[in-house]
């Protein structure tokens, strides 16, 4: 997000003062989906960041318990994510149609309606408007799409400068950060980071700024009035798009989007084209899954809808640019479309252990956690070996709490699983890799009791190498479990043997239950001594 | 009730004392045991690295080993592991799917009403929740996700626990949170497992208990491997083993982790 014109290089981080040891870690990339490191390197780079992990386990846990005592008020929770679950799966099934039917009405109420096959056009489309208002100088809502395509960035090299507006957006732009939350998108910051990035980076800072959340709020809500009042244009994002009545909505907590929405003459809203719901009372069932799912709220402070212009009141002038960008071909995967029904809550990856240890920049996309784990790989179709995204679906323990807390109820797990079995066939190495050979070698041998019997005497070489019962190293690859991790030895006699011996006749042996326990226990304490 | 056991591949060659130990609780409540020779894997560990067609066979052989209950040769399939219980119910089912064999997919589901991890055989099938268990010692038990997620076994192996003479449960903080294995995701992602194993080992250290339980030896593995690397003192136990335990008779199965040849007792 440099603001740096043309031939004058920006100001490399070490010459700042970097007041409260704060540092980016990361470059912005060219692809935002795709930002060319695999998970394991990522992840590799961010869990040796002792800061950013103590933060993001502080954020997390704050507001995954928020979360849930909202959620436990509610009784009829599940029944929402039922419904939900079920609107998006129509939303999925009957796209093109009301997509027809949302843009007829946008249109109807005084909206221009604009189409975007990629992140090129929808960037390209959003620039000419700009330009054609004559304007240098854009306000923007926090926007997941608009990350996606990495508008800010693009306008940039178009000398027009986008000014995040909303706390946590604007602390990322101003550190030339990435996000890594797609709802607290500088989850990864403390304050007192927060306060040194505003001191060496926001102009008009007070000298004698604290980290106390009120003054550094403070400070942001002086330095952005300004921006709210002179801004003639505004970008946004949006939660959802109603095709029956051509509504627009944002959820926001701040307040800047509703500046933003009201107050500049134009207003250009980037919309991914699967955040429709069909009718305007489907609604009343995200309006209750989202805040509380998101932030744990009851409800969003700033809930804004709007139906095309209304003259004399807001925008006179309001864009709807709606964008592919890949979910075409995700809507093609019967089983991964169900990534489609997201609502960018971020609550998969506040639940998420191994979000929570690697934070979102590990995941090489503007969608981390385990929704852009499923998302990412299905929009750049990125499934290939040779492709980093590949590795997503994998940076999964495949441990399920995602699922649990999804509003929508999206199988992550599931898709995870399916996604790896799409990776697996689309290999094209003419070599096969070390898990090729794994899996070719032990499926024949455990789909066969006689083979497995024959490979387990195998096992019993751990005999030889273990020491006082356990192993603590091995050669590569299982080196990657015994650098953290001791491996038991295998016991002398595997169940199979301990069975035959037990077991003579193949079953128990007629005796009264007693006489079992005292027949098969003897054995077993003998064999190990 | 002729009961067959389904051992896993895990337990059959590297941790036979959880599968001794369901064979003991079962023996001890009089049913009859039966080990179907052909049995070898779920094939869990294949679908969920993405092996599907490797995986499929795995999973015919399961079924082929199995189907028996169907046609009444035993009453139910056991299995001292919730996740292989839930790749009975799941994986199982996404495998056959993938492979676009039909048949399978009804071979599959049909075996796996029949399919129960030990906690829901004994709580659900048997009606008990004291199988006469002794243990005078302080455990603290993690579920397991796959058996929480997938196989729902839900609260079970918490009643079995406290229904145990001797038994002090102690809660484990985070309980719930995974303890970074997931097969080969350990491997795959050997930090970010190794920094999930690090802090459930913390936890499970916090506690002060003096064996961790779980129903699910790949876990314990995971978890165990870490508790040994820094000598914490911790023994890590499956529930079966517990539950084998009582006071004329207690489980002295293979300890894992444990020096072999002067094998510590509890």
């Amino acid at each position: 997000m440099t603001q740096t014109f043309l031939g004058m290089p920006a100001a490399s981080p070490e010459e700042q003062p970097h007041t409260g040891g704060w540092r980016t870690n990361v470059e912005v990339p060219q692809d935002t989906l795709r930002w060319g490191h695999t998970f394991p390197e990522g992840a590799h780079k961010t869990l040796a960041n002792t800061q950013m992990r103590r933060n993001l386990g502080h954020a997390t846990r704050t507001i995954r318990n928020k979360r849930q005592l909202r959620v436990d008020e509610m009784p009829d929770w599940e029944d929402l994510r039922e419904a939900a679950e079920a609107v998006k799966f129509e939303v999925a099934s009957r796209l093109p149609e009301l997509l027809e039917q949302f843009e007829a009405n946008v249109t109807a109420n005084g909206g221009i309606v604009h189409w975007a096959r990629d992140a090129a056009e929808a960037n390209r489309i959003v620039a000419d408007i700009i330009k054609s208002k004559g304007v240098d100088d854009v306000v923007k809502v926090k926007s997941m799409a608009t990350q996606e395509t990495n508008l800010n960035e693009y306008l940039a090299d178009e000398g027009i400068t986008a000014h995040e507006t909303d706390l946590a957006e604007m602390i990322v732009q101003l550190a030339d950060d990435m996000p890594s939350h797609i709802v607290v998108p500088a989850i990864h910051r403390n304050r007192s980071e927060v306060r040194g990035i505003f001191l060496d980076r926001m102009g008009d800072a007070p000298e004698d700024l604290s980290d106390k959340p009120e003054e550094l709020a403070g400070a942001a809500r002086a330095h952005l009035r300004k921006k709210f009042l002179h801004a003639k244009v505004a970008v946004s994002g949006t939660n959802m798009g109603i095709a029956e009545t051509g509504t627009v909505s944002i959820f926001e907590s701040e307040g800047n989007g509703r500046m933003c929405l009201t107050l500049p003459d134009t207003l250009i809203t980037l919309m991914g084209i699967e955040k429709l719901v069909p009718r305007y009372q489907d609604a009343e069932i995200f309006t209750q899954l989202l805040p509380r799912s998101a932030t744990g709220e009851r409800m969003n402070p700033y809930t804004s809808m709007w139906t095309g212009v209304t003259p004399g009141d807001g925008p006179q002038e309001f864009h709807l640019i709606l964008m592919d960008n890949g979910r075409t071909k995700v809507l093609t995967d019967p089983i991964g479309r169900q990534a489609l029904a997201c609502i960018r809550c971020g609550s998969c990856m506040n639940i998420c252990p191994v979000y929570q240890h690697t934070g979102g920049h590990a995941y090489g996309s503007v969608y981390p956690g385990p929704i852009g784990s499923i998302l990412t790989p299905q929009l750049t179709q990125g499934l290939d070996d040779d492709d980093p995204v590949h590795t997503l679906p994998f940076a999964s323990s495949l441990c399920g709490a995602c699922a649990e807390v999804c509003p929508v109820k999206i199988d992550i797990p599931t898709i995870l699983i399916h996604l790896r079995a799409r990776s697996v066939d689309v290999k094209r190495r003419l070599v096969p890799d070390m898990w090729d050979v794994a899996m070719n070698v032990t499926a024949p041998v455990m789909s066969n009791g006689k083979a497995w019997l024959a490979a387990t005497e195998g096992v019993k070489a751990t005999r030889l190498i273990g020491k006082d019962g356990r192993i603590g190293a091995l050669p590569f690859p299982a080196s990657l479990w015994t650098r953290s991790r001791d491996l038991p030895i295998a016991p002398k006699e595997s169940l199979r043997h301990w069975w035959k011996r037990t077991h003579p006749e193949g079953i128990t042996p007629s005796r009264t239950a007693t006489d079992a326990v005292d027949a098969a226990q003897p054995d077993v304490t003998e064999e190990n001594r | 009730m002729r009961i067959a056991l389904f051992a896993t591949c895990l337990a059959d060659t590297m941790f036979p004392q959880a599968a001794q130990a369901t064979v003991s609780i079962l023996e001890r409540l009089g049913h009859e045991v039966v080990f179907p020779q052909g049995q070898a894997c779920c094939g869990q560990m294949h679908a969920n690295t993405g092996y599907f067609k490797q995986a499929a066979a795995i999973v015919e052989n399961h079924v082929k080993t199995f189907e028996p209950v169907l046609d009444g040769e035993w009453d139910a399939v056991v299995v001292p592991s919730g996740s292989c219980a839930g790749a009975a119910r799941h994986e199982q089912r996404l495998v056959a799917e993938h492979v676009g064999d039909a048949a399978l997919v009804k071979r599959v589901d049909a075996l796996s009403k029949y399919t129960y991890d030990i906690s829901e055989f004994l709580i659900d099938v048997l009606g008990l929740e004291d199988v006469g268990a002794y243990f005078p010692h302080t455990v603290t038990y993690h579920p397991t996700c796959h058996s929480m997620r997938v196989a729902h076994v839900g609260d079970r192996p918490y009643r079995l626990l406290r229904a145990v003479e001797g038994l002090t449960l102690i809660e484990l903080p985070d309980e719930k949170v995974c303890c970074g294995f997931g097969g080969t995701f350990s491997i795959k992602n050997s930090d970010t497992s190794t920094a999930m194993v690090a802090d459930k080992a913390a936890n499970v250290m916090s506690t002060g208990a003096e064996v961790l339980c779980t129903g699910d030896y790949s876990c314990l593995m995971n978890i165990g491997g870490a508790l040994s690397r820094v000598n914490s003192g911790v023994r890590v136990m499956h529930l079966a083993e517990i539950l084998a335990s009582t006071k004329e008779a207690p489980f002295e199965g293979h300890a894992s982790f444990q020096p072999s040849k002067d094998q510590v007792r509890l």
